[in-house]
């Protein structure tokens, strides 16, 4: 010990006022530079022109109530919302008859039943619940919407509308693209070539010509292919397209999956003796879809979104029924179309971004077992 | 690999089941039956469409073509008038698609590059407002967003007495976009000569430099050399020669505008939807293309004494395009099939004005969808070959 070691340590002094709490904060990712502070004023000139536009449409120059169109014609109108409310039920079912609403309400709940608990990963029995969901709901929602039995009087598809059709559309099309999807990656994966061709044939095809295209041919063709005097349902020849698309799609993102899993695997499950389905679905499929499923719910968006196409050929989905509103001259007025499509696009807006984030969820979830 | 039948492997008593359970023999066995299912579908698809036509009257073939066509398009590149075939119609149609996609990948590039880079900014405030945008954009249907434009935004400007003048001498209103349109005088011809000396010798002198480069070390102000040879080169010589260009004012005579050039209200809606929709797309392709960049590269860049911007240039975006030009490539894809949502706004693209339009005239049904499946597959298989050849030209050359 030499002396004099005892000088005490200075108290530790305080960061510099500039560079903690709020202001260091805004100085470190607001104004560090010239540059970035211009950035930020550019950047708060366009936060501002938005919202203070957003806002002044939709809330302070709106009109909250009115009988007609004409409650919204006064100079600098924003949104008319009692066109919405007017139209609100249109929008839901189209001409789905008045008293057989229920039904659709019904089926809505019914789906909610069986879907919540099935996506909240805590939740037990799992299996009975998928076989609910993909087995006994969709005979019940059928027979709901199409009724015709059990004394439920029969409801045409051609009065279908609004967000029933696209919700229709978007679950037949995500449910029976899925397995097809599955199985067009198989076959383009197969070591038998005519699978191989045929599967590739088929997912490059549909890739290369966009979706109205195969809606004109569901609906312009595909009559044509039927035996004279035989007819199809309108929407099913649309949900045909919407399938089919979809599927090559998928099929697409699944096999990248597949080709991210190591050969090792394979050989692994041929040297235990297991079948080509066991093998598939034990050992390849589980860890291949694991690694696509951001991919997987990116395509099921794009479908939720491309729902909106079959207002081409002629039915009325959300999208649809808006746009022929839009039109009906009881409710003319300059911001009747806006405020239509805003409503619209947030509907959409919601389903896709509630999709996209639970798939980040869900991403998260299945890393875990990676993150040792 | 696959049809082999016979005589390898022990031999063994052949019983007819243990035939059936070798893997080749059943390989063959379901690739027979694929086959058989396929031609059996195929065959009895033909045969009722063939019945359909023969009771619908329709004579199957390609004769329409050479018809006149009777209806007016109005959009055209090339001169067309209701008195030429319908086989000019598709020209002019799938012109419309060419002009819009290719104007749609240029503007969607350039956005999606600025939002993709500005959700990487420093500054918090950029970087939300670029999330903001991606949110938003990508998760409404492309259809609403066209509608949007169209009818919530373009059909409800004023009508041409009360357009809005935008600086330049343009106007906008209900009917469209006029601006100034450019006259080349005689003349103007030794600007573009000036243009095309100047591209050919920057690439030139770009090879020259990357040459000196690997010999001597030494580095050569590419960038600014070929920027004055393109840019200052024919800015000089349009100078010199005492700027050979007038414009064509629009104006207002009557009840409307002539002269200038006009985009319609169609194109203008398809363009902005288009380019809006896929820039969202693209900024997140670029975002995690420049992320996936490891941090080790940028830092080795700067540790070696690169400045910032050289890091950038030589290091980081080399590689980061390796991972964004797939992507890239079939947002480019998907923009041009995304096109033919045109027909929802009566822009006369390929799919309104021949599948629509000539569809309902014709009665053709199977021979028009088959021509615009085809185009759409030979737009898309060229475009993926080039893509396929440039990616090979930027791959990672491993040792």
């Amino acid at each position: 010990m030499v002396a004099g070691t005892d000088i005490e340590a200075a108290p530790a002094e305080r960061a510099p006022r500039s560079t903690v709490g709020a202001v260091g904060w805004m100085r470190a990712n607001l104004f560090s530079s010239w540059s970035n502070t211009l950035l930020t004023l550019v950047g708060l000139f366009i936060a501002y022109e938005a919202v203070s536009s957003v806002i002044g449409w939709a809330l302070i120059r709106a009109t909250f109530t009115g009988e007609d169109g004409g409650a919204c014609t006064h100079e600098g109108a924003g949104a008319c919302w009692p066109y919405v409310t007017a139209k609100f039920a249109q929008f839901m079912y189209g001409r789905y008859p008045f008293e057989e609403r229920w039904r659709v309400d019904l089926v809505y709940a019914l789906a909610l039943i069986g879907l919540v608990p099935l996506m909240i990963p805590s939740v037990p029995g799992k299996f009975w619940n998928a076989v609910y969901v993909f087995a006994i709901f969709p005979v019940i929602a059928f027979f709901l919407l199409v009724g015709g039995a059990f004394g439920l009087p029969h409801v045409d598809t051609s009065l279908w509308g609004g967000l029933l059709v696209t919700l229709v559309v978007a679950t037949v099309g995500i449910t029976a693209s899925f397995p097809l999807g599955i199985v067009l990656a198989l076959g383009r994966r197969s070591r038998m070539p005519i699978v191989r061709w045929v599967s590739v044939g088929f997912i490059e095809f549909v890739r290369g010509v966009p979706l109205i295209t195969v809606l004109f041919m569901a609906s312009v063709m595909l009559p044509l292919f039927l035996p004279p005097g035989v007819t199809f349902d309108k929407l099913l020849r649309a949900l045909i397209g919407v399938a089919l698309f979809a599927a090559a799609y998928l099929a697409e993102t699944i096999r990248g999956g597949l080709q991210a899993i190591p050969r090792g695997q394979f050989e692994a499950a041929d040297a235990l003796g297991l079948s080509y389905s066991k093998k598939m679905g034990l050992i390849i499929l589980p860890q291949a879809l694991k690694l696509v499923v951001p991919g997987i719910v990116g395509t099921f968006i794009g479908l939720f979104k491309d729902t909106s196409l079959v207002l081409i050929i002629g039915l009325f989905d959300l999208l649809g029924i808006v746009q022929l509103n839009n039109t009906d001259s009881k409710w003319i007025s300059p911001s009747t179309a806006m405020t239509g499509y805003m409503f619209a696009g947030f509907i959409f807006w919601m389903f896709c971004f509630g999709m996209s984030r639970y798939s980040q969820m869900i991403e998260r979830r299945l890393a875990q077992g990676d993150r040792r | 690999m696959a049809v082999i039948t016979s005589d390898h492997g022990p031999a063994r008593k052949a019983s007819l089941a243990s035939y059936l359970y070798r893997p080749e023999v059943r390989q063959a066995l379901y690739q027979i039956v694929l086959v058989v299912a396929l031609v059996a579908l195929f065959a009895i698809l033909i045969t009722n469409t063939a019945a359909n036509l023969r009771k619908q009257n329709i004579a199957s073939g390609f004769g329409f073509i050479d018809r006149t066509a009777g209806f007016d398009v109005s959009q055209h590149l090339i001169d067309y008038d209701n008195s030429m075939t319908y086989g000019r119609a598709f020209l002019v149609g799938l012109l419309n698609t060419l002009l819009v996609a290719g104007l749609g990948i240029v503007l969607a590039t350039v956005i999606g590059f600025i939002i993709g880079i500005s959700r990487l900014s420093t500054n918090w405030l950029v970087a939300r407002l670029a999330t903001v945008y991606v949110e938003v954009i990508r998760n409404v249907p492309l259809l609403l967003q066209l509608f949007f434009w169209y009818f919530a935004v373009l059909k409800s400007l004023p009508g041409p007495r009360q357009s809005y003048t935008l600086p330049g001498g343009g106007f906008v209103n209900v009917r469209g976009l006029y601006l100034p349109a450019p006259v080349p005088q005689p003349g103007f011809d030794a600007v573009w000569l000036a243009l095309v000396i100047g591209i050919v010798a920057s690439i030139a002198i770009h090879l020259l430099a990357r040459r000196r480069q690997m010999l001597t070390g030494q580095q050569f102000p590419v960038l600014w050399t070929s920027l004055a040879l393109i840019v200052l080169m024919p800015l000089g010589v349009f100078l010199f020669l005492g700027q050979p260009l007038v414009f064509d004012y629009p104006e207002l005579k009557g009840f409307n505008f002539q002269g200038g050039m006009v985009m319609q209200p169609e194109f203008l809606a398809l363009l902005l939807g288009l380019s809006i929709y896929t820039a969202s797309f693209i900024a997140e392709i670029v975002r995690s293309g420049i992320q996936g960049v490891s941090k080790g590269q940028k830092e080795a860049a700067l540790a070696i004494g690169l400045s910032k911007g050289q890091s950038l240039r030589l290091v980081v975006i080399p590689q980061a395009m390796r991972i964004i030009i797939p992507p890239l490539t079939s947002q480019f894809l998907n923009l041009t099939k995304n096109s033919s949502l045109a027909v929802a706004i009566g822009y006369p693209d390929l799919v309104s004005v021949w599948s629509g339009t000539v569809l309902n005239q014709t009665g053709q049904a199977v021979e028009v969808i088959l021509v615009t499946m085809c185009v759409f597959l030979t737009i898309s298989l060229i475009v993926s070959a080039f893509m396929n050849w440039f990616n090979k030209h930027m791959a990672l050359v491993e040792r």
